[in-house]
């Protein structure tokens, strides 16, 4: 994984066959199983849509820990589809705080590109947009987890004495 | 953690505010080449997201910072990418168990 301030990269080696990889990121039901979404429409270039959580029928233990996000609704914008090569769309990335309305900050763009390598096929997805998203968001998001942050506040302080000097 | 600021001018006075302690917009400025107009503008940015704030000392403001909240806003892109890494192992596990 790289990181810059705007964007997240990952990439990752799945022993299957393209069109098996192709079916499971391009179709919203498949799309779905794996996300933990239940999408309202299909994905078409250009249109948005919208999906509500569900409990991920892949993992159990997954499934568990979404369970209090369950029902909650949110928008997919389908940027392209590019059949064996190119997925991508726009959302409000990891949107889950109940009651927050999403809609008038800045979406990200997610993309996910398929290759195929000897034994399967290599899935790249970058996610850009970060700077866009307001700092009060960013600290807002995951401030439900509390755990071990005065060891983390101890961490910043020396990584920040660190890049002053 | 600085990817959460999103702006080198905001890094560079959360690094200042880290390293000198609470301090007043006159000593955040000396020495840089920031201006004071564009310090203030950052530090409101800043304050408005809770990451910052500002008790007034005589005729100046004293800025500190938020450690708690800057730590969280710091754990925002580490969770997605979390977040990320667990839907990919699902999908793996999706493409790679069924024929």
């Amino acid at each position: 994984m790289t990181t810059s301030t705007d964007r997240l990269e990952k990439s990752i080696l799945l022993r299957a066959p393209l069109e098996r990889v192709w079916s499971a990121i391009s179709d919203a039901k498949q799309f779905g199983s794996w996300f933990g979404v239940e999408f309202e429409g299909g994905f078409a270039a250009g249109t948005p849509t919208f999906g509500e959580i569900t409990s991920t029928t892949v993992d159990a233990e997954v499934a568990k820990s979404q369970q209090r996000y369950t029902g909650l609704r949110f928008e997919f914008v389908i940027d392209r589809m590019e059949p064996m090569r190119l997925f991508s769309f726009r959302w409000h990335p990891f949107a889950i705080e109940p009651g927050v309305d999403y809609s008038s900050e800045p979406m990200t763009l997610v993309a996910l590109e398929l290759e195929e390598v000897p034994g399967g096929t290599m899935l790249r997805i970058t996610e850009s947009g970060f700077d866009s998203i307001p700092l009060a968001r960013r600290a807002d998001a995951f401030s439900a987890n509390e755990e071990g942050w005065e060891t983390q506040a101890r961490l910043l302080e020396q990584y920040v004495a660190l890049a002053a000097t | 953690m600085f990817a959460a600021l999103g702006d080198e001018t905001r890094m560079r006075l959360v690094a200042r505010l880290c390293e000198g302690g609470p301090l007043s917009i006159t000593r955040l400025t000396a020495g840089s080449k920031m201006s004071r107009q564009a310090v203030t503008k950052h530090l409101a940015a800043l304050s408005q997201a809770g990451l910052v704030r500002s008790d007034r000392a005589g005729r100046e403001r004293i800025w500190r910072l938020e450690t708690k909240r800057l730590v969280e806003a710091g754990r925002y892109l580490s969770a997605i990418s979390e977040q990320w890494d667990a839907a990919l192992e699902r999908l793996r596990r999706l493409v790679e168990t069924e024929p």
